[in-house]
């Protein structure tokens, strides 16, 4: 057995296949928001689909390359990966070129590259092998140190960028965290209580929450007023919570800036300005919606074909999923997103090397934070702050990175019994 | 070992891991659920986004005169449209400058518009000018939202019949709340032909379905234009008016108050119908229409009322051809049967007063002279008569007579807004006298036309025309026939007959031939034309008397039959009586010989003598 048919008798079949049905999928509804009847040819490099098939070969090539390279490469280079990454998100700052408000982009030729796309990669390497290599079971301070500061290095440089959506995905590592025991169950739950109360805060007036907060805290406190020492705790926790709620709000009204407190306040208070910031989620939706349950056909949307939809082959790719396949479309690229987060998930258990494992739990938690917050935005769950849907949506450095970050850990899980 | 055992500790929390993202599909599926399957709204605004529904107009119906002459007709114009939905960021300043608008005139009809639909077409400026709208034209790819809509707007060949043809405005939101054909800015009859024939008029609007992109570019017809439709011209109307003998009438009616009306005795066919003072058609036609409206209706001459239809008088001497017919038929008077008449006729305290006239007079020389003395009797003999036991019974009986002739209510025929007028009921008198209150001198002066009697013009038109055709008439109509000239409107052509038998007819007809020879009417005899006529004075007491008269010729083959009433103008002999003799004249010969006699009309006037 030659190690070249190991690889492929090793590598998951699942994945694999998920991988390409996902990027054929992107590629045909990228084909269908730039379709113009009698114009442009598939391999047409002017056009966003024949770009598009230009990165799906290319990634291809990428994808073999890494699983042709020896696996030590990469546990070996993890921290030099990251310090790349790292270097090349600082070069940005200085010689990048500005597109949507975001300084994100370096321009080569006529390809622009984000290295944020490298940074989420670097830095799962990174957090993979600084938990990889503990000595002990539970980290000790300089652990925390190296593995928090490891993720918020890169998320703080993606912030100077402007870039708010992907400085949000560093967010998504936490539940890799989670998994290892870094972060415990009420610290999530905590989390979660956080994001709830934040949007909550967006939504009314603060002190009806913190009034209801009060309300809560009377009701506890009554009920538990034996226990000693309950009722000190409910009154801390109702003055921390809603100390959160008024610094929110304080937050969102002198911190944001303009165009984000536009789209926030576009999610929460409805289509109150549908010419400006509601624009888009307001055609999202219509495209969306109006597919129906069978869609209206491939190359057949209206808000598709006739250009309703601003930035429909990137973020908001899910929109031609609606509209041209309907809620049954919508059903199998959930369906397909679900399985693969799901199978990754499974491929990241079986990892006999806690570095693999985290690794693996770090691409899923990337992935699954892409996929909620891309298709959340679309159908107006999640605010509009633009990261595209990995594997679907047009671009190059997304489709790289994901397919970077998907392979490596499909060669981790081929040569898990190596690695020990 | 020892990773193992951390892959144990901590192996569990996979679960929670893979429960979050499966709640997070299920949550995206359930919203996704929300908008394609439950919410119906989104596929309308899809709809709406790139669906433009395009109204073509069709050309309103033309209206002719009898003859085939062109008298209401179209003419095009431009309406600036918006689609509020669409309206991006416009240069307003060079859109308020092209239209000669200013910025908050701007805003308010925008916002007005968007109050009505965001996704369907509002009139934005009503009938821009030809330069406007071709500077607008060149300009408009700038605007997107608006566009121009090519509509028609009535023309009249000559400033006249305007009560007949009525006037076209735009429906009303009760009416757009009512019938789903019509859209705010669209136009609909309101008065006149235009309003009894607007479904025959208005055509059928065409709608065509194109498809845009979001820059609002025409993309194409959606679905090849299946789902178009093509508008249909609206019908001809060819009107029995007689061009001529209506501008004549007009003219003989200036500066006077009152009305003409002239029937085709065999067919019902209005010939001319006159309400004075009347005003140009012209006025109640596009922008300035509101305006003029206003004015119409602030003055105090009241050109907005159509007198021939609408004013009610009571009907003074001419009903005495009515009554008279009601007793010979009755059987309570013979033609030859003769009173004397001594210039006052006296009932139970009750007295009538005469002109002074041959005397005794038959029923032949009572008419010529209009006695009322002799009209008294008769009318008492009438309703005193004993077969009927009861003033109640005999009453109501003549009564039925004088509803066979028209009068008391409406003819339903094809004359917008016409009034009843009145005729009183036995009841009216029993809740106004008591049941055993009242005898046939309570009510004496109903026999000499005056009274509790209200008759239109075009009543007595009627009235005149039944006694041309000697026991009949047809229901009075302006409509000759829709779209094709030769398919003439079959919905008037059945006779309704009066219970009155001919002979009585031929003695009334007589009556009324001596009437013009030798009688009240002499003065307005025509020279070779044999006329028969009915003068009135119609007592006022607001003013002066009301001067009326009644007329048919020729008398054995009547092909007009006219009333004419002057408000205000005194006796019937001396104003009324020359009208309807110019107008039989002018109908009859095409021209009139009595230069004096038309010019003796023509400079008078009765608007000052107004009360």
């Amino acid at each position: 057995m030659t190690k070249k048919q190991g690889i492929i008798k090793n590598s998951d079949k699942t994945v694999i296949l998920l991988f390409l049905v996902m990027v054929a999928i992107g590629w045909l509804n990228i084909y269908a928001a730039e379709y113009t009847e009698g114009r442009g040819h598939v391999f047409d490099l002017g056009t966003s689909f024949g770009k598009q098939l230009m990165f799906i070969l290319s990634g291809l090539v990428i994808a073999a390359a890494v699983m042709l390279i020896d696996v030590r490469f990469f546990t070996g280079f993890a921290k030099i990966i990251y310090g790349v990454s790292i270097l090349l998100l600082v070069a940005v700052l200085f010689a990048g070129v500005e597109i949507n408000a975001t300084k994100a982009w370096f321009r080569i030729g006529g390809l622009a590259f984000q290295p944020s796309e490298i940074a989420k990669y670097g830095t799962a390497l990174a957090l993979a092998s600084i938990i990889g290599n503990m000595r002990t079971r539970k980290p000790g301070k300089a652990d925390l140190l190296k593995g928090f500061g490891v993720i918020l290095l890169p998320a703080g440089l993606v912030l100077l960028q402007k870039d708010v959506g992907t400085t949000l995905v560093f967010l998504s590592f936490s539940l890799a965290l989670f998994r290892e025991g870094w972060i415990g169950l009420i610290a999530l739950a905590v989390g979660g209580i956080a994001v709830f109360l934040f949007v909550l805060t967006l939504m009314m007036n603060e002190f009806i929450i913190i009034g209801g907060l009060a309300f809560m805290a009377v009701v506890i406190g009554v009920i538990t007023r034996k226990k000693t020492g309950a009722v000190l705790h409910v009154i801390t926790l109702f003055l921390v919570l809603s100390g959160y709620v008024y610094s929110v709000d304080y937050a969102f009204d002198n911190i944001l800036q303009p165009h984000h407190k536009a789209r926030i306040e576009v999610l929460v208070h409805g289509n109150a300005d549908l010419q400006g910031a509601g624009y888009n989620l307001h055609q999202s939706k219509i495209a969306i919606g109006s597919g129906g349950l069978w869609g209206k056909g491939f190359l057949q949307g209206t808000q598709t074909q006739f250009n309703f939809v601003p930035e429909q082959t990137t973020d908001f790719i899910f929109c031609t999923i609606g509209e041209e396949w309907g809620f049954a479309g919508s059903l199998v690229i959930i369906g397909l997103f679900v399985w693969l987060l799901l199978r990754l998930l499974y491929l990241a258990e079986r990892q006999k090397s806690t570095f693999s494992r985290v690794f693996g739990y770090s691409v899923t938690s990337v992935l699954f934070f892409h996929f909620a917050v891309n298709i959340g935005m679309t159908v107006g769950l999640v605010p509009v702050i633009g990261i595209p849907l990995p594997l679907i949506s047009y671009g190059g450095s997304s489709l790289w990175g994901t397919t970077l970050m998907i392979f490596t850990f499909l060669k981790f899980d081929a040569n898990r019994h190596e690695m020990l | 070992m020892q990773i193992h055992n951390k892959s144990g500790q901590y192996a569990g929390r996979r679960k929670i891991v893979s429960g979050i993202i499966i709640v997070v599909g299920l949550v995206l599926l359930g919203r996704l659920f929300m908008l394609q399957i439950i919410d119906p709204s989104y596929k309308a605004f899809a709809r709406s986004n790139f669906l433009r529904h395009i109204t073509d107009y069709p050309a309103r119906g033309l209206i002719y005169d009898r003859h085939g002459e062109l008298l209401v007709y179209n003419e095009v114009h431009y309406d600036l449209m918006v689609i509020p939905g669409q309206v991006g960021d416009i240069d307003t300043l060079e859109f308020c400058r092209l239209l000669n608008m200013d910025v908050s005139t701007f805003e308010s009809r925008l916002l007005q518009a968007r109050r009505h639909s965001r996704f369907r077409a509002s009139v934005f400026e009503r009938q821009i000018s030809k330069t406007t709208f071709a500077a607008f034209q060149e300009k408009m790819f700038r605007f997107p939202g608006f566009f121009v809509q090519p509509r028609t707007l009535r023309r009249y060949t000559y400033p006249i019949a305007t009560h007949t043809f009525g006037y076209v405005g735009e429906a009303g939101p009760g009416i757009i709340g009512n019938d789903p054909y019509y859209r705010p800015g669209d136009f609909i009859g309101i008065s006149g032909i235009e309003r009894a024939y607007e479904k025959e008029l208005r055509g059928q609007k065409g709608l065509r379905i194109r498809m845009v992109d979001v820059f609002n570019r025409d993309i194409g017809p959606f679905h090849d234009g299946r789902y178009d439709t093509l508008a249909i011209a609206g019908k001809d109307i060819y009107t029995t008016l007689d061009t001529q003998l209506q501008l004549y009438g007009e003219k003989l009616m200036q500066n006077k108050r009152g009305s003409i009306v002239a029937i085709e005795p065999a067919t019902g066919e209005v010939l001319t119908l006159v309400s004075a003072p009347s005003f140009d058609p012209g006025l109640l036609v596009g922008r300035q229409r509101t305006r003029n409206y206003r004015m119409l209706q602030n003055d105090t001459l009241k050109p907005l009322f159509n007198r021939a239809l609408m004013a009610q008088y009571p009907p003074g001497s001419v009903f005495k051809l009515v009554s008279t017919l009601i007793a010979l038929q009755e059987g309570v008077v013979e033609p030859h049967t003769r009173y004397g008449c001594g210039g006052i006729y006296h009932a139970g305290g009750i007295s009538v007063r005469c002109r002074s006239h041959p005397s005794p007079v038959n029923v032949v020389t009572a008419i010529k002279y209009s006695c009322n003395t002799y009209s008294s009797i008769i009318f008492q003999n009438t309703i005193n008569n004993p077969v009927f036991g009861g003033i109640q019974h005999a009453f109501s009986h003549w009564r039925d007579y004088l509803v066979s002739f028209g009068f008391g209510r409406t003819f339903g025929s094809d004359l917008a807004f016409e009034l009843p007028g009145l005729v009183a009921t036995a009841d009216y008198y029993d809740r106004l006298y008591g049941r055993s209150g009242w005898r046939s001198q309570t009510i004496l002066s109903l026999g000499i036309g005056q009274g509790e009697l209200g008759v239109t013009p075009m009543q007595l038109a009627n009235m005149t025309a039944a006694i041309a055709n000697r026991g009949y008439y047809l229901t009075p109509h302006v409509v000759k026939a829709i779209d094709d000239p030769s398919s003439p409107n079959t919905r008037y052509s059945l006779a309704n007959n009066i219970p009155i038998d001919k002979e009585h007819f031929e003695t009334i007809v007589h009556a009324m031939h001596m009437v013009v020879e030798d009688g009240t009417g002499r003065f307005s005899r025509i020279p070779g034309i044999s006329m028969a006529g009915k003068t009135g004075t119609v007592q006022n007491p607001h003013g002066e008397n009301h001067s009326v008269f009644v007329a048919f010729a020729p008398v054995d083959d009547p092909q007009i039959a006219i009333s004419v009433v002057v408000e205000n103008a005194g006796y019937g002999s001396v104003w009324a009586a020359p009208i309807a003799s110019l107008m039989i004249e002018q109908y009859l010969t095409g021209k009139v010989q009595r230069k004096w006699f038309e010019d003796r009309v023509l400079n008078q006037s009765f608007l000052t003598a107004q009360p």
